[in-house]
């Protein structure tokens, strides 16, 4: 019994802090402790989001899709890169202090530049993407390839089996997990992405948006279109774990001994 | 009639001589054990019969052909079951006849068709690990014996079960064998595993690793679990362990 409630107590406890924020918060503005055009109300919030869903669906449009190409050449991209590194040494020891090199540069720092370079469409959103969500992926999928079990490896080779078949059979399936978990991250930074290099010009998108409403002083807007991003980014995510549980059923543990 | 046989085979690495001038062979249908101590050069000279290792000198022949450095000419099958986590029994199991360019739909059928035989009924469409560790040993013997029928080498098949599960494997082992006739080379450092077993048992020992002596088991096939508490199980016991200790 004391189980059971304290399962319940663990599933209702992140809902119940979400929602005493929400009370405060609303109490903060409604009673004006807080100036109602610097933080608006929780309602106000919901209120400029059904206002301008319309809108934000057509920008959200915009920023997906540039999302999801960049983040698709993204993992092509990674994925390239990996399977080179892991083939070759050299490739490895030349390409990896690079790729380091490459996240420590922040991205809000590069994205003007890529603008300066590209101009206005949308080549330069989708570059800074695939910058940003690569690099999760190659590191992923290069993990991955490297815990491959050698003993099995061996057996492959003892069945006389060529690099091709070892890859397919053992390496790729046995990344797989680890490229998952760097996807996870790459589809939340390729929305961030999108959005960031959105700021900095362009005609329609999310940051496009978020621009215009900071321009106007909306902050009822502002705090709508944030917390759509993130909601955003959230259900993408779920829908990598989706994609991992079905992609991999040998995970699922219902390990039944005999 | 002579199925395989190792020629004066010698490996080092670094400079230092792991095993020297070992000679070997295995007849058609026998199982011969190579019995010695851990890290006697034993798994060495398995790697350079299924071809994984070159030898400094010395030839592998098989069938009167010499394999010497090739891989995929007998079956070799590792102390860990090495099932592959993410793939299901059945396509486990029919891996080598995949990786010798067999359909898919082909592989498994053919493969599917021992498992009733293997003790594998209704394991098909199951993950390595929801089966136990005597039913994934069984299935990584049938992927060993898909892949090539000639010569199975095994390499501490055994080893890594609990004694009763071992007990009732070997006895498992002893029936199937009568069956599906394989030339069987295989590996352990337990006595008594290598005499119920074995037709013949090499005794590997020394540094380099050496054959120090050949012991033929004259005991008739079937054998049953009585074989174990025999006088003449004992005598070879006996004889064995006197080899190990000069």
């Amino acid at each position: 019994m004391t189980k059971k409630l304290q399962n319940i107590i663990n599933k209702i406890s992140p809902i119940l802090a979400i929602s005493i924020i929400l009370i405060v918060w609303q109490i903060l503005s409604s009673t004006g402790i807080v100036p109602k055009f610097m933080l608006p109300s929780p309602a106000d919030v919901v209120m400029a989001f059904i206002n301008d869903f319309g809108l934000l669906m057509s920008h959200a449009k915009t920023t997906l899709s540039e999302a999801f190409l960049g983040l698709s050449i993204g993992i092509l991209f990674g994925f390239i890169v990996a399977v080179i590194m892991d083939r070759f040494q050299v490739a490895y020891r030349a390409i990896y202090p690079v790729l380091v090199i490459t996240q420590t540069v922040p991205t809000v720092a590069i994205a003007p530049l890529l603008v300066l370079w590209m101009g206005y469409g949308i080549l330069p959103k989708i570059t800074l993407i695939v910058i940003t969500s690569f690099f999760p992926i190659t590191i992923g999928l290069l993990d991955g390839f490297r815990s491959t079990d050698n003993d099995a490896l061996n057996l492959m080779r003892s069945m006389g089996a060529n690099r091709m078949q070892r890859f397919f059979h053992i390496k790729l399936p046995s990344s797989l997990s680890h490229f998952f978990a760097g996807l996870r991250i790459s589809v939340s930074y390729s929305v961030i992405g999108a959005v960031v290099a959105e700021w900095l010009g362009g005609f329609s998108g999310l940051g496009v948006y978020m621009t215009r409403v900071r321009k106007s002083y909306s902050f009822d807007k502002m705090f709508a279109v944030i917390f759509f991003i993130s909601l955003i980014s959230l259900l993408l995510v779920l829908a990598v774990t989706f994609i991992q549980k079905s992609t991999m059923p040998w995970e699922r543990k219902e390990s039944i001994k005999n | 009639m002579k199925k395989l046989t190792a020629n004066n085979i010698t490996v080092s690495y670094d400079g230092i001589k792991i095993i020297e001038d070992i000679s070997i062979e295995l007849n058609k249908y026998e199982i011969v054990c190579l019995l010695g101590i851990s890290g006697g050069g034993k798994t060495t000279l398995f790697n350079v019969i299924s071809g994984l290792l070159v030898p400094d000198t010395g030839n592998v022949i098989l069938d009167g052909e010499n394999i010497t450095g090739q891989a995929g000419k007998t079956s070799y099958m590792l102390q860990k079951d090495l099932l592959l986590p993410f793939k299901t029994i059945i396509d486990n199991v029919s891996l080598p006849l995949l990786i010798k360019g067999m359909k898919k739909q082909t592989a498994r059928e053919t493969a599917s068709k021992y498992f009733d035989e293997f003790g594998l009924s209704g394991t098909n469409k199951k993950y390595p690990h929801q089966l136990s560790g005597g039913m994934r040993q069984r299935a990584a013997l049938l992927r060993t014996y898909l892949f090539s029928n000639k010569v199975a080498l095994l390499d501490e098949p055994f080893s890594a079960l609990d004694t009763i599960t071992k007990s009732s494997m070997h006895q498992w082992y002893l029936d199937i064998m009568e069956q599906i006739k394989l030339s069987t080379l295989f590996i352990t450092h337990d006595i008594d595993e290598a005499i119920l077993l074995s037709d013949r048992i090499y005794i590997l020992s020394g540094k380099p690793g050496k054959i120090v002596d050949e012991i033929k088991i004259k005991e008739s096939k079937p054998r049953n679990k009585d074989f174990i508490v025999s006088e003449e199980f004992m005598n070879y016991k006996r004889h064995i362990l006197k080899v190990l200790e000069q």
